[in-house]
């Protein structure tokens, strides 16, 4: 027997048994990790919902559920918009410039036509509901206020696009969720219009 | 009996001693485990958190055996335990406070290492141990609020989860892995049953043993900040220490019976500690589409919610409030101190630690108060108070000189 013991060989066994090691952990991990995602159950069921709004009064709000989110619509009156539109209330992003609506909505209503407004409750902050405060000028809210949402949690506000305002908690606008009108009353929640090329 | 052991005797115990270490475990971390003889009444909140553990795991138990982890049923399954179950509702009280109970008992142990530097070499990784111990308690304790399936349970893991889309790029994916839904739903709810009955708590046992045994390898830390191992008689037993049992299991005795005293009090007398240990939003079922007027989590998170309310920046306040946590892995290191003990500790030491004390008492009440006018600037000037006293104390101990520490343990104080 030499007194080469092979150490540097073993040493090299070791690490490589290791590395195989490491890589079948990663292997065996995955499905764990991926089993979290949502399920093909989760995913069906946040399929795209049919709304009748041929009831939807003007100024009135109603809610749906989407993907377990309340969506909400708006039937804005022209006096709410040209409210909107003379407010000098200071906007973090007046122009919707951060993608939280599809390019379709991106414009001065956020909304496909302007008097219907379709956005997700979902505060942009920490996801509480905002809640709805059409009223002009409340004692609450101050003399500034055109009407809008007012997220009760943290206090951010927003108004009746869902555009924030600056200064509050929630860093950008509410999102508007992909929608369509199937046709004139009937919008369908969560798939996207197709833009004409 | 044949069988012939270490001690040469025979008997049962005889038998298992040279089939499993019995003897020898109960002499090396009971019978024979010195600790320094001058511990004051600081030293029993960490056998107390044993016994809330224990408290919390058959409780936890028998709780399970009436809870449905399902959207439809967990509210009304509640109720069940409450009004129907024999004793349930006194089970469930217990688990409710023993909830809160183990946060009590865990910041003041905490608070007694800062007091002592019990965190200070060679206890670092103790301290590590121990932290370790205390995420996976916060853990715990928020999976386990989505249970009863409140308003208050839904919401507030809602605003909790929605902390980690604040992340760039990895936010958005992230909180849907988290839920497993594109809101909390039922697969939420039943995801964090698995992760409050058998993972976290699995994983807590654990670091609980982990914690022990760092312990009996560096000896306890006393009031006194010096080590007794340093100072052994002829018989190599430490001369300032006495044997854990039966001296301190003595000790201990009384302060679990004073403990479980007061504790009885709150379970029979005061179970929901006007709202703070139960929310009154909870007695509500879950309703996604409405959330309550005031959102506050639960005392023991208050402080940090408080932190992270205080920054008008979503990514900077989760930041912030994360911070607040990391900090304290960090402590053995920020203290450079040689010194130990507070008694021999400056007012240069003192004072700050008072402001931080009161820092973190005060944030905890504002935590639960809504973000408004001048709760803000209090929060935001509790919080500038609570990272200062960290940058201080690493700066001030760089060059801080203690009081002579004396060579054996002393008793006053």
């Amino acid at each position: 027997m030499s007194e080469d013991t092979g150490l540097s060989r073993r040493r090299f066994l070791a690490v490589a048994t290791s590395a195989t090691a490491a890589v079948g952990a990663v292997f065996v991990a995955t499905p764990f990790v991926a089993s979290w995602k949502p399920s093909a159950r989760a995913r069906a069921l946040g399929a795209p919902i049919e709304v009748d709004i041929s009831k939807l009064e003007e100024g009135a709000l109603m809610k749906v559920t989407w993907r377990g989110k309340p969506v909400s619509i708006l039937k804005r009156s022209p006096a709410m918009l040209e409210r909107m539109e003379a407010s000098d209330v200071e906007l973090r992003d007046p122009d919707s410039e951060v993608e939280q609506q599809p390019g379709y909505a991106r414009n001065e209503f956020r909304a496909i036509k302007p008097e219907v407004l379709v956005i997700v409750s979902s505060c942009t902050h920490l996801g509480c509901v905002p809640t709805s405060r059409f009223e002009v000028a409340p004692a609450d809210l101050g003399p500034d206020w055109v009407g809008g949402f007012f997220c009760p949690c943290h206090g951010s506000k927003f108004d009746l696009s869902g555009r924030v305002f600056a200064g509050v908690p929630a860093p950008t606008n509410l999102v508007v969720p992909p929608y369509r009108y199937a046709d004139e009353n009937t919008l369908v929640i969560g798939e996207d219009t197709e833009v004409a090329a | 009996m044949s069988s012939v052991t270490e001690s040469g005797g025979s008997g049962l115990l005889a038998w298992i001693d040279a089939r499993f270490p019995l003897s020898k475990m109960m002499r090396e971390h009971a019978t024979e485990y010195y600790a320094g003889k001058n511990f004051n009444f600081w030293y029993v909140f960490g056998v107390l958190a044993m016994v809330v553990l224990i408290i919390q795991l058959i409780t936890g138990i028998f709780l399970t055996m009436n809870y449905k982890p399902a959207a439809a049923d967990a509210f009304a399954s509640v109720e069940y335990i409450m009004r129907d179950v024999e004793w349930g509702w006194l089970i469930r009280y217990m688990h409710s406070t023993g909830a809160s109970a183990f946060f009590i008992v865990v910041y003041l142990h905490m608070f007694r290492g800062m007091l002592y530097g019990s965190y200070k070499k060679p206890r670092e990784l103790l301290w590590l141990i121990g932290m370790l111990i205390y995420l996976a308690l916060m853990a715990e304790g928020f999976f386990g609020y989505l249970l009863p399936w409140g308003q208050m349970s839904y919401w507030g893991a809602q605003v909790i989860i929605s902390l980690f889309g604040a992340l760039p790029v990895v936010g958005d994916p992230l909180v849907e892995w988290i839920r497993g839904d594109y809101n909390i739903s039922d697969i939420t709810l039943n995801r964090f049953f698995a992760l409050h009955v058998i993972a976290v708590p699995l994983a807590l046992v654990m670091l609980v043993v982990m914690h022990i045994l760092a312990l009996h390898e560096t000896g306890s830390n006393n009031p006194d900040g010096i080590e007794i191992k340093e100072n052994k008689g002829a018989d190599g037993i430490p001369v300032d220490g006495i044997a854990f049992h039966p001296y301190y299991t003595a000790k201990d005795l009384v302060a679990i019976i004073l403990f479980l005293m007061a504790f009885s009090a709150v379970v029979f007398f005061a179970p929901e500690m006007g709202g703070y240990f139960l929310e009154h939003a909870n007695f509500e079922p879950a309703n996604m589409l409405k959330t309550p007027e005031h959102i506050a989590p639960v005392w023991y998170f208050t402080p940090f919610y408080a932190i992270l309310r205080a920054v008008p920046n979503k990514l900077g306040g989760v930041i912030l409030m994360g911070g607040a946590i990391f900090v304290l892995f960090l402590l053995p290191w920020i203290d450079r101190s040689k010194v130990k003990s507070i008694r021999y500790r400056g007012w240069g030491f003192k004072a700050p630690l008072a402001v931080f004390a009161v820092s973190f008492v005060a944030l905890g009440v504002l935590g639960t108060l809504p973000a408004e006018g001048v709760y803000t600037t209090l929060a935001r000037i509790f919080s500038f108070l609570y990272f200062g006293f960290f940058l201080y104390l690493f700066i001030y101990t760089g060059s801080e000189k203690g009081k002579p520490v004396p060579e054996r343990l002393t008793y006053h104080g």
